[in-house]
């Protein structure tokens, strides 16, 4: 299963044409302690570089992104009640959605970790 | 031609403790460290923390009659401000607006007045303009560093038995690991808690002698914002500006009888206008009902959907366990019990004012 990365710092499995989606530990740890998560409900359509939800730290709050174009078909449903889990194991168990693609070609416009890697120093 | 972020005292300390560092009003403090705001949020409320305030201006007033001169400029009793105490007080300008709130100490034979970063620039020359025969003069070779808490008498009075006599808004000359510092038993997180001024090259030293307590973790800008919403305390260029006045702002509590009956400070018209007659709009607490926090700026509406005022602060309260703000709305939709709805991304959600603070505050008097 192929991980892809995008400059807004998000990570991308694909499976068959659904992605899962989530923020890198980088970017949460750069955030802070999340507090509050607002997302998007199943069936939303993301149009690429679209605003799709919101993760407010402590500090802040900073908007994520759409990596790809897509149908939200899965939103991780857990964050709304334990949003400290976006810094526990945001590459893990605190995926934001399953999104089903609408162009697979957008991939090749992602990173790979050792992209990633390098853009994150 | 930009200034360079100044640095404090305590940046190398800073730095060793892996604190996070931004530009606060120019200068490079520490936002976090390591442990994360809510753990230092959390250290504060529960045990003690030390802040770093150094930023902060601390100016030496000397002269005859100094608090009696103060009071043309604000609207505090301090001409009776007795020695060895602080009162929290503010300049207002000749609208009844505030200018900037600060503390002054009556230090004996001079007083000692704590003013804002970002307005140290302004509050100086404001005092050396209108303070006549009033020698006015700013400390640069001394930090201010705040050690806050339930535990903070036992962490600053291991260290200087003095520290414990001292009551809520008292201060005294001490020692400390050798060197003399001026102890001031108040804050800015509703804690019990002191506000050092140490010198300069004593500064790192002394803060690692209150830091190798058990009980105390460093803590950051972010804690103390986070520990001052909750405590209900205002942060200037927030939640009080040159436009808005005193009782607009829930501050009557810090004018003095005599002045708020005699006046004689700028603004004082409006002011006692306001007093008499009340205020339009006023700040209150506000809690969200859900889980989103509403920051500064954002609109509060009736249930009807009239626009009552916007929020001055907001965050999410780590010992409330939920958001918290403070904003102005019209004063007669300010009574505690009242329902709004707060205009977050475009969407109405729903909150409810309340009593300040959100905790309760936890002084030594």
């Amino acid at each position: 299963m192929a991980t892809y990365y995008s400059e807004d710092h998000e990570w991308i499995t694909v499976e068959g044409d659904v992605a899962t989606l989530g923020i890198t530990k980088h970017a949460a740890d750069q955030l802070g302690e999340v507090v509050f998560v607002e997302q998007r409900e199943t069936g939303d359509e993301f149009e690429k570089g679209g605003e799709i939800g919101v993760i407010e730290s402590v500090k802040a709050a900073s908007e994520i992104y759409a990596p790809l174009d897509g149908e939200v078909v899965e939103v991780n449903e857990t964050l709304a009640d334990n949003p400290g889990a976006l810094n526990e194991s945001p590459e893990g168990d605190a995926w934001i959605y399953k999104i089903k693609l609408s162009d697979a070609s957008q991939l090749d416009d992602l990173m790979d970790l050792d992209g990633y890697k390098a853009l994150i120093g | 031609m930009t200034d360079a972020p100044k640095r404090t005292p305590l940046y190398d300390l800073h730095v060793e403790l892996g604190g996070k560092i931004v530009d606060f009003a120019g200068w490079e403090m520490p936002v976090q460290y390591p442990m994360g705001i809510m753990g230092e949020h959390k250290q504060c409320r529960e045990k003690a923390a030390l802040f770093d305030v150094s930023h902060m201006g601390q100016v030496i007033l000397r002269g005859d009659n100094v608090g009696e001169k103060l009071e043309s400029l604000c609207p505090q009793a301090f001409a009776t401000l007795k020695e060895g105490k602080a009162r929290y007080g503010f300049f207002t300008n000749d609208d009844g607006g505030i200018m900037d709130d600060l503390i002054v100490s009556n230090a004996g034979d001079h007083y000692f007045v704590v003013v804002n970063a970002a307005l140290r620039h302004q509050d100086i020359p404001h005092m050396q303009a209108n303070l006549d025969g009033v020698e006015v003069t700013e400390i640069f070779d001394r930090a201010l560093v705040a050690v806050q808490g339930p535990k903070a008498e036992d962490v600053v009075g291991e260290l200087c038995p003095a520290a414990r006599e001292l009551k809520f808004m008292e201060t005294a000359l001490a020692d400390i690991g050798g060197v003399e510092c001026r102890i001031s038993r108040l804050g800015y997180t509703g804690e019990d808690g002191y506000e050092i001024s140490i010198p300069e090259a004593d500064a790192i030293r002394v803060s690692k002698l209150f830091l190798a307590h058990d009980d105390c973790e460093p803590a950051g800008l972010g804690a103390r914002d986070s520990l001052r919403l909750e405590a209900g305390l205002c942060l200037y260029g927030n939640d009080i500006d040159q436009s808005t006045s005193p009782i607009e702002a829930s501050l009557s509590w810090a004018i003095q009888k005599r002045r708020k009956e005699d006046g004689g400070f700028p603004g004082a018209a409006r002011v006692q206008k306001e007093l008499a007659e009340g205020a339009a709009k006023k700040l209150v607490g506000i809690k969200p009902e859900g889980r989103a926090p509403a920051r500064q700026g954002v609109e509060i509406q009736s249930e009807s959907g009239d626009t009552l005022g916007a929020i001055t602060s907001g965050s999410f309260g780590p010992t409330v366990g939920g958001p918290v703000a403070m904003g102005y709305v019209a004063a007669d939709h300010g009574a505690a019990g009242t329902k709004v709805n707060l205009i977050i991304r475009g969407k109405a959600q729903p909150a409810e004012i309340v009593a300040l603070p959100f905790v309760t505050q936890n002084y030594k008097r």
